[in-house]
């Protein structure tokens, strides 16, 4: 019975929500005080955008469930994110390099979807939009810097840009979800994203002075609910206590 | 707080000694650049750069909590108030480096050295209640503390203090609303609230320290007005505050003795239990070891972000404004 809208909002919801909840682990744990404070405010942007956009998706869904049912009672196969973003956080550099290339794509997204004529939709996306700008200067900063920093910071983001760049096939991932939304002009064309996105990543990387990696992409699912083995411990910790008590208020 | 190295008490001019102490008595602000006693400028700085790591640690109970958070709601309002923590760490740490130490040699002093933080946080956060009891019972502690401390005689730390009661009034109503919700939900929800204030309860109490017959530092920080009330005022002030809100909350505290005097109108308690303080305060409560493992292992860890990020400023020195 799901609408593509439906399916749409969840992918979008579930990014932030999940990309949110791994930056959220750096809180206490940063390399310094002012980046466990940076980090905790964009893991919380992240977290009030997937709650307003589950919050969509369930009210166009129209059978009673929010956005706290949506995120503590599905299962891993119903979650819609993008693989990239379930990995374990890793060091500071792949944190950064992981959410610049998220912001970047997500940038031409949100400028495409917040003057959508779907009113809602688009009031999210404006305001996701501003904070994503701050999101991007940040990581974008950081993964200069630590590129263009000392030797073992350049080859640590380095190795995070190895790692990470083969899952980015995912950001530009399309099917009949997005078909029926670009007809409807609500959803961007991706392969119109795609060069926008590789033109502000090249210019960043290459201040950071290191390269994407030549080899093949990743097989990806997780617009389909298809995804790595981190996304269901993840979804054990998140998920615990909600479903320890059924019924309970918070 | 006895482990602390002691340099030889330096012998002060006594005119300026006498012109600072009358400033005290005045009620005047000492700020930075003003003279000041060496043995004020040390008791300041441990005291201050105690306070600070005390919101670093205190950042990781807390946080042990936010990736179970059991809504969207809670979880924001944790990372939020975990957030502001370690922005109460920042501005305090930038408080003490006005008196002439500077942050990364205070952090080294408490990770490596013996400088201590608060004594609450060796305690593990082992449910969710713990998120509603800390905030109520410890942020409540630390207000009564703080509120206090906002009149210091040192500027600095006085407006530090203003500003940071704010957010831990609302760290305390937020709370305090938690455990209300909980008291007022399941049968296992209000289990689990109570257990909380159980574990919870008596090491709230040894927040405000030893008593003052005992606090080897009280003395000197009452008579240059840094601190204007003693510990047991402190403590008996924050019991009277939280008893009523127990009650009304229809949770118990764990102390048989706990009475009202009529005469008074205190809440009269039981003796703490002083051996656990001291044992917790010597490095071997329930988490010393674990708080500052994790604090260093962060500290370590993000070493080669530090040093890239000094470089790269460095680096690019004349276009200063991009770095950090
Ligand atoms: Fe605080
Ligand atoms: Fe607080």
């Amino acid at each position: 019975m799901s609408t593509p809208l439906f399916e749409y909002l969840l992918r979008l919801g579930d990014d932030r929500l999940i990309l949110g909840h791994r930056n959220a682990e750096w809180c206490g744990h940063g390399p310094i005080l002012e980046e466990d404070i940076a980090v905790a405010n964009v893991a919380l942007d992240q977290t009030g955008e997937a709650q307003l956009l589950l919050n969509l998706a369930g009210q166009i869904e129209g059978q009673g469930r929010d956005a706290d049912q949506l995120a503590y009672w599905r299962d891993e196969t119903q979650f819609r994110n993008l693989q990239m973003l379930e990995l374990p956080r890793g060091d500071f550099g792949f944190t950064m390099v992981r959410q610049f290339l998220f912001s970047a794509h997500a940038h031409f997204v949100l400028e495409h979807l917040a003057s959508c004529p779907h009113d809602d939709l688009a009031g999210i996306a404006a305001k996701a939009l501003k904070e994503n700008r701050y999101h991007l200067r940040h990581s974008s900063e950081w993964v200069v810097r630590l590129g263009d920093g000392t030797d073992e910071s350049h080859r640590r983001i380095q190795a995070a840009l190895d790692e990470l760049w083969p899952w980015t096939v995912e950001l530009f991932y399309e099917d009949a979800v997005d078909a029926a939304l670009k007809a409807e002009q609500i959803a961007p064309d991706q392969a119109a994203i795609k060069p926008k996105w590789e033109a502000m990543v090249t210019e960043v990387l290459t201040r950071a002075t290191v390269q994407p990696p030549k080899g093949p992409m990743r097989m990806v699912g997780g617009r389909k609910g298809r995804h790595t083995e981190h996304l269901g411990h993840l979804l054990a910790e998140m998920q615990i206590v909600a479903r320890s008590h059924p019924g309970a208020s918070w | 707080m006895a482990t602390e190295a002691k340099p030889a008490a330096p012998t002060e001019d006594p005119v300026k000694l006498a012109e600072f102490e009358a400033r005290c008595d005045r009620g005047e602000t000492i700020e930075p650049k003003d003279w000041m006693p060496e043995k004020y400028r040390r008791q300041l700085t441990r005291m201050m750069s105690q306070h600070a790591h005390s919101e670093v640690v205190g950042m990781l109970p807390e946080g042990n909590w936010i990736t179970r958070a059991p809504n969207l709601r809670r979880k924001m309002c944790l990372i939020a108030k975990v957030q502001d923590e370690g922005g109460h760490g920042l501005y305090i740490y930038c408080g003490t480096e006005t008196l002439g130490t500077d942050r990364a040699e205070l952090i080294d002093q408490y990770l490596y050295g013996t400088a201590k933080y608060s004594s609450i946080f060796n305690y593990p956060t082992l449910t969710w209640a713990d998120i509603g009891v800390i905030g109520w019972l410890v942020d409540g502690a630390a207000i009564v503390n703080q509120t206090m401390l906002a009149h210091a005689s040192y500027g600095p730390y006085a407006r530090a203090m203003i500003r940071i009661c704010k957010e831990e009034n609302f760290h305390k109503r937020q709370g305090y609303e938690l455990c209300a919700t909980l008291a007022r939900g399941t049968p296992a929800q209000k289990a689990m609230v109570q257990d909380a204030v159980n574990r919870w309860w008596w090491p709230s109490l040894m927040m405000f320290g030893p008593h003052d017959t005992n606090s080897p530092h009280s003395a000197d920080l009452l008579r240059w007005k840094v601190k204007q009330k003693s510990n047991d005022d402190l403590r008996q002030r924050f019991v009277n505050l939280t008893v009523p809100q127990a009650q009304a909350i229809g949770l118990t505290l764990p102390d048989p003795d706990l009475k009202l005097d009529q005469a008074t109108g205190d809440w009269k308690f039981g003796e703490i239990d002083w051996s656990e303080f001291n044992a917790v305060i010597a490095g071997n409560g329930p988490m010393n070891r674990e708080r500052i493992a994790a604090r260093r292992k962060a500290h370590e860890e993000g070493a080669w972000v530090r040093e890239a990020a000094a470089a790269y400023a460095a680096k690019h020195q004349p276009a200063a404004g991009q770095a950090a």
